[in-house]
């Protein structure tokens, strides 16, 4: 039965195996010349300006704790919506009082103004 | 199920790592990290219990643990924000405004 | 087409919290979309729901109704800690205008917030199923993590907020592993259907994954009603965060962990008595002692009143120990007359405090009880009750606790208890010592005696007296609350 899942291990030995055989060859066989273009951060062409740490903004840690609030009410309508069928009126009427409920919390985000990104 | 023993004693580790991770670290963030192993591994023990008795009672209350996992990282992290604001650090040893 | 047939559901038991639930979500909305500084409109709308919780509450009393397959009851029990809870929440949202308006904190969401920890703190006296203990106890406690650190500009409101919250989740981890491994031994959650597998084992104590499930369980409650050793958060959540948040969780959250843990350990784990009983004894003796020495070396009166709530927690766990009827009873007894003396203590200390939580010491007392006459003599009243000393409310409290005690045998307890309410005394006696006996540094003209603030002392003050003089009024609901568990 374990057979079954031979492919499998064989792929994944072969992507760790690709990944360490490159690492591992160009640290061996490369040219080893430092110079200090080659040495600074990338930013996609440009010259690097400032340091790399930024003061932290709120706004990022809002939108993550917004989305992991309403991705909770997600997994709650996941079950709902396959046994909608046969949960019936009571399964509609509840499920409404949730998403009811979440929708206040969903105002008073809204009114508080935590969805404006600027 | 012949090997819940296996799965009780992996839960048993895991909660001692998370315990042993909130007793000794210093980033209140990874402090939280290691509520949430806690958290999670007695959602295993509950998993595998319910498998054995043939009972859907811990997979419910997985549910609302999960939820409740949410909640607490959401509202934790709003005051880490808030105490960050104050003293541009979150290292819990600069938590100490009130001694004895 | 099969429909799933949905077992009949009896929305009564839950009928205040539904009430409380929308109400708060009705002010939230309001708070958000109506403008303004001034929201002192949100604290009389939540007064008077509360008040129309406590009627809708009382009006449950001697029923008992099963709701949501054995899940949720409502009997004596839960509507005498539901009137507890109720009690606190009124009078902190009576308090708390002032308080918040002269911290200068915008406080639209703090009546919300303190409707949900109602909420939660319901659910957990009315739950007879782990899992609504459970949901009840979070609901809880994640509001309360808000209301510690409510105050955002003041770094030691943040600093108790992400104390509460870091210990706070710690401790619902154990509470958790103890309700799986419960849930692992006996094959239910159901509080009913665990008491009857455990008293049908043939030797309950043997089986390691339910003691452990029970140890781990009083763990996670000893924290929550801050039970040495796990009370080391106590002082500084308390001393941190605003005032009259301060005061409701001294109150509320106290009776609503030993709701749970009552309702768990009495029901469910009878026949485990002898081990737990044992568990708590240390626990009683090691939270009284604990409270009341380092309490004597207090300055800060929030600080002082921290430690002492800590201690009046380890008198109630001596009740606990008891078990029987009487030491039960006097558990509930202390938890209402508790909550009425502590919040009126509290008052008074929001009313002298200044802005910036200055003028907190013992030493800004001085010379209070010439100032204000009727108002020293109401911290008089709480300082005597709060130390036991008769005709108060709190005497008759600790004495049916130390009665319940003796009764079951447990002398030294009871003899520890009462050398621990005598060494109390002292630090309360100070804060008299100060008003009445030191000549006043300053005029107290800063105080300003609103409405509601002189409504929440006066009722403090019946509250300690009143169960003080006529105990059986109080004590018969006790009583009788205790009974059908």
């Amino acid at each position: 039965m374990l057979g079954a899942y031979l492919p499998i291990l064989l792929l994944v030995i072969v992507a760790i195996g690709f990944g360490l055989v490159s690492l591992v060859m160009s640290s061996l066989i490369g040219p080893k010349k430092f110079s200090v273009l080659k040495m600074s951060p990338y930013e996609s062409g440009c010259e690097p300006v400032g340091t790399g740490q930024e003061r932290f903004s709120i706004k990022f840690y809002l939108i993550a704790m917004l989305f992991i609030l309403f991705d909770i009410e997600a997994v709650f309508l996941y079950p709902w919506a396959i046994l909608y069928k046969k949960l019936g009126m009571f399964g509609l009427i509840e499920m409404g009082i949730f998403i009811v409920i979440l929708f206040v919390g969903y105002i008073y985000v809204w009114k508080k103004g935590a969805l404006e990104w600027e | 199920m012949e090997n819940l023993n296996g799965y009780l004693i992996i839960s048993a580790i895991l909660f001692s790592i998370g315990t042993i991770g909130v007793l000794t670290r210093k980033n209140a963030i990874v402090i939280f990290m290691c509520v949430e192993m806690m958290l999670n591994a007695v959602n295993l023990t509950f998993v595998a219990l319910s498998r054995h008795l043939g009972n859907l009672d811990g997979q419910v209350f997985v549910f609302f643990v999960m939820t409740v996992a949410a909640a607490e990282a959401a509202v934790g992290l709003a005051l880490m924000i808030a105490f960050y604001n104050n003293k541009e650090s979150i290292d819990v040893d600069d938590i100490n405004l009130m001694k004895w | 087409m099969d429909m799933i047939t949905i077992p009949a559901v009896n929305f009564t038991p839950i009928l205040p919290e539904i009430f409380l639930s929308v109400l708060a979500m009705v002010l939230l909305l309001i708070n958000v979309f109506i403008p303004g500084d001034r929201k002192a409109y949100l604290g009389y709308l939540s007064f008077v729901g509360i008040v129309a919780a406590g009627v809708l509450v009382a009006a449950g009393w001697g029923g008992h109704i099963e709701s949501f397959s054995g899940s949720v009851v409502l009997d004596n029990f839960a509507t005498f800690f539901k009137m507890i809870f109720l009690v606190s929440a009124g009078l902190a949202v009576l308090i708390s205008d002032q308080y918040m308006e002269r911290e200068g904190c915008n406080h639209g969401e703090l009546y919300p917030l303190i409707l949900f920890t109602v909420v939660g703190m319901m659910l957990m006296a009315s739950g007879t199923d782990l899992m609504t203990i459970f949901l009840g106890l979070e609901v809880m406690s994640v509001a309360l993590y808000v209301l510690a650190g409510f105050n955002r500009k003041n770094p030691k409101s943040n600093e108790a907020g992400l104390k509460y919250f870091l210990l706070g989740c710690f401790s619902t981890g154990f509470l958790l592993y103890g309700m799986a491994l419960t849930y692992g031994a006996t094959g239910t959650t159901r509080i009913a259907k665990i008491a009857a597998v455990v008293g049908q084992m043939s030797l309950p104590s043997a089986n390691i994954m339910l003691v452990a499930g029970m140890l781990l369980m009083l763990t996670g409650f000893a924290f929550k009603i801050a039970a040495a050793p796990f009370h080391m958060w106590t002082p500084d959540v308390y001393e941190g965060a605003p005032t009259p948040m301060t005061a409701f969780m001294s109150a509320g959250p106290k009776a609503a962990g030993f709701a749970a843990a009552l309702r768990i350990f009495l029901v469910a784990l009878p026949t485990l008595q002898v081990e737990w009983s044992q568990v708590l004894w240390v626990l009683a003796v090691l939270t009284m002692t604990v409270g009341n020495i380092t309490a004597l070396r207090q300055d800060n009166i929030k600080r002082m009143l921290a430690y002492s709530s800590i201690a009046h927690a380890g008198y109630a766990l001596v009740g606990f120990t008891a078990g029987n009827g009487t030491g039960t009873a006097g558990i509930l007894f202390y938890m209402l007359s508790y909550a009425f003396m502590n919040i009126g203590a509290f008052a008074i200390i929001i009313l002298v405090g200044k802005k910036g939580e200055s003028n907190g010491n013992v030493q800004d007392f001085a010379g209070f009880g010439v100032k204000h006459p009727v108002l020293a003599v109401a911290m008089s009243i709480f300082l005597f009750s709060l130390a036991g000393m008769p005709p108060t409310a709190g005497f008759i409290g600790k004495f049916y606790l130390f009665s319940g005690a003796i009764q079951q045998g447990y002398i030294w307890l009871a003899i520890i208890g009462v050398l621990n309410s005598a060494a109390s005394v002292y630090y309360y006696l100070r804060v008299m010592v100060f008003m009445y006996m030191k000549d006043p540094t300053e005029e107290f003209d800063w105080m300003q005696v609103t409405a509601p603030m002189a409504l929440c002392v006066a009722i403090s003050v019946i509250g300690s007296l009143i169960p003080g003089i006529i105990p059986s009024l109080i004590l018969q609901f006790a009583q009788q609350a205790i009974k059908l568990i």
